[in-house]
């Protein structure tokens, strides 16, 4: 982990003469900020009060990318909602897929192939690594640092070209499947994603060494937008940010999912709970899913070829061979298709630890072929409220580094 | 009523025996269905209580069962960070009189979760601060996550606000 710079001695400032607070007439001004403003990626809109530059207080304002995720799941079969949660947090869509589709297994009972779960755990872990490039690369842009954001970008171009060599598609993926994933890895991709692994670890050094000690960027972010451990619990913050204030909660490690009981990698923890712990921990996560990267690779190496789908005829498919030459799995291909799986009735709830924090989802079924309530716990939308204690009283320019790295994420806090 | 060894489920049974409906676990999730009247004293037993620690309050839902009764189920998650465990509480609000205690003065996070639950199922919450339309605006007409809300329905135009 990089280094925190020392703090320098910081002088309080000496108080105004009297002479010139006498006849200052000022008053509040209210800002509108957004809902589309080039320094905030994302649609999302500030009322803030002004007392000259200082936040005397703010009413943030989501719901522009609001499309009725919910309520679409609602009407379609357990299987096409796949397809709308790569749209919620489109940074990193399998880390999405997986949250869903490990509620719906876990109501439906089904255990995935062990092949399958190392390339859920690699799938992920490059989505995660896109989603913290993004943030990190974005905020440099945002802080008027355009050469870092380049790295990062370039990074993450390499991340998406892995990710359309798993799956066919560089952002909405769509790679999970009930019980499964789409398909296997391509023949060469553990040649190709060792290749990327080398040159992703080159863009990180020159991200690092471009920003993390640059003066500039260190001020801005070093002492903004703080938020305390009690505090992060209270508002029941997630993910980088509630790391960042000290606390080591991390679902791969407090409740292991998929392979991350196998694997061998660490929790960076931060110390104040300001922007540049955020910093230092989304920086120093990206290394650590670098590591399990290369980890999954090598067992599935290890593994050689097998399934990567469950038999479990519910959600799978008859073997195509079968289908044209037999009645009974000509119809149960039919039904799949057209009806979709039926999913006892029941309730589940599943998090799994996505790049922002607790992503869960909330799944309830009747018994029929069609979700009855899909609840996605948006770790953006949970982790946005707090940016009004974060910032009252702060300057104005320090809402922009505080909003990049809660790294509110449109498609997923308005669902 | 059993506890399937959950902490909280045995300390809710012991402490509010007449308050808690039903208990299960299924798939390893404890669930309890509590009374309405009692939620807000049962969430604070679970936030204070030592040994159960949920300092946080995780997720706020509801779900629409259309043709039962009582109509709307109030879904919460809950999560301790100091003992890693989780629960579910659940509580049946009425058609004719859908609200419930908010619990915003336990937790803060319950702010913005309770605003969705009332803007998608016009659920209300008594004692929230500031309960207003969060994911759509104020012209909307009707709750969109209700089951009687078509999907197909259009809104009215609203034109531009100053």
């Amino acid at each position: 982990m990089a280094m925190r710079l020392p703090l320098p001695g910081s002088e309080p400032t000496p108080p105004l003469e009297d002479d010139f607070e006498r006849d200052l007439h000022t008053e509040h001004q209210l800002l509108n900020m957004g809902p589309s403003h080039p320094a905030t990626h994302g649609t999302v809109k500030f009322l803030i009060e002004l007392d000259g530059e200082s936040i005397v207080d703010l009413d943030i304002q989501v719901g522009y990318l609001h499309r009725g995720f919910e309520k679409e799941c609602e009407s379609g079969t357990w299987y096409q909602a796949i397809p709308y949660t790569d749209r919620l947090n489109y940074n990193s869509a399998i880390l999405a897929n997986l949250g869903y589709v490990m509620a719906v297994e876990k109501l439906l009972g089904i255990e995935p192939p062990e092949r399958c779960l190392w390339l859920r755990t690699l799938g992920g872990e490059l989505s995660r690594l896109g989603d913290h490039l993004t943030r990190c690369g974005a905020a440099c842009l945002e802080l008027a640092a355009m050469t870092p954001f380049l790295y990062g970008i370039e990074a993450r171009e390499i991340t998406w070209d892995l990710q359309e060599m798993l799956c066919g598609a560089r952002v909405t993926s769509n790679y999970i499947r009930i019980g499964g994933v789409k398909h296997d890895l391509a023949p060469g991709f553990p040649a190709k994603c060792r290749d990327a692994i080398a040159k992703i670890r080159a863009l990180l050094r020159d991200f690092d060494d471009v920003i993390t000690g640059n003066r500039i960027f260190v001020d801005r972010l070093r002492g903004t937008g703080v938020i305390s451990r009690e505090d992060c619990l209270r508002w029941a913050v997630t993910g980088p940010i509630l790391r960042s204030a000290g606390v080591g909660l991390d679902l791969r490690k407090q409740a292991p999912y998929l392979v991350y009981d196998q694997l061998d990698f660490d929790i960076p923890v931060g110390e104040v709970g300001d922007n540049y712990d955020r910093y230092l921990v989304c920086v120093e996560e990206m290394q650590q899913s670098l590591r399990i990267v290369e980890q999954c690779l090598v067992k599935l190496e290890k593994l050689g070829p097998g399934p990567v789908n469950t038999l479990d005829p519910r959600v799978r498919w008859p073997a195509k061979g079968r289908v044209f030459n037999r009645m009974e799995e000509l119809i149960q291909q039919f039904k799949s298709v057209t009806e979709g799986p039926r999913v006892p009735a029941g309730e589940a709830y599943h998090a799994i630890e996505s790049a922002n924090g607790e992503l869960g989802f909330y799944v309830v079924s009747d018994g029929s072929a069609v979700p009855y309530k899909v609840r996605c716990r948006p770790p953006s939308f949970i982790n946005l409220p707090p940016m009004r204690k974060m910032l009252k009283g702060a300057l104005l320019a320090d809402l922009i580094p505080t909003f990049d790295f809660i790294n509110m994420v449109g498609g997923e806090c308005d669902r | 009523m059993e506890h399937f060894d959950s902490p909280a489920l045995r300390c809710l049974l012991e402490r509010f025996p007449n308050a808690v409906q039903a208990t299960h676990a299924a798939f390893g999730d404890a669930t309890a269905q509590v009374e309405r009247g009692s939620l807000l004293e049962i969430m604070r037993c679970l936030r204070d209580e030592p040994g159960l620690d949920f300092e946080m309050l995780s997720d706020v839902t509801a779900v629409d069962w259309l043709g039962q009764q009582p109509r709307f189920e109030l879904v919460y998650h809950l999560y301790s960070v100091k003992q890693n465990h989780r629960v579910r509480i659940k509580s049946r609000v009425p058609e004719h009189e859908p609200e419930i205690a908010s619990l915003v003065p336990l937790w803060p996070s319950a702010d913005w979760m309770e605003r969705e639950v009332w803007d998608l199922y016009g659920i209300r919450f008594s004692g929230h601060p500031d309960l207003r339309r969060i994911l759509l605006y104020e012209e909307f007409e009707g709750h969109p996550l209700r089951k009687d809300y078509p999907k197909e329905k259009r809104q009215p135009l609203v034109g531009p606000r100053n």
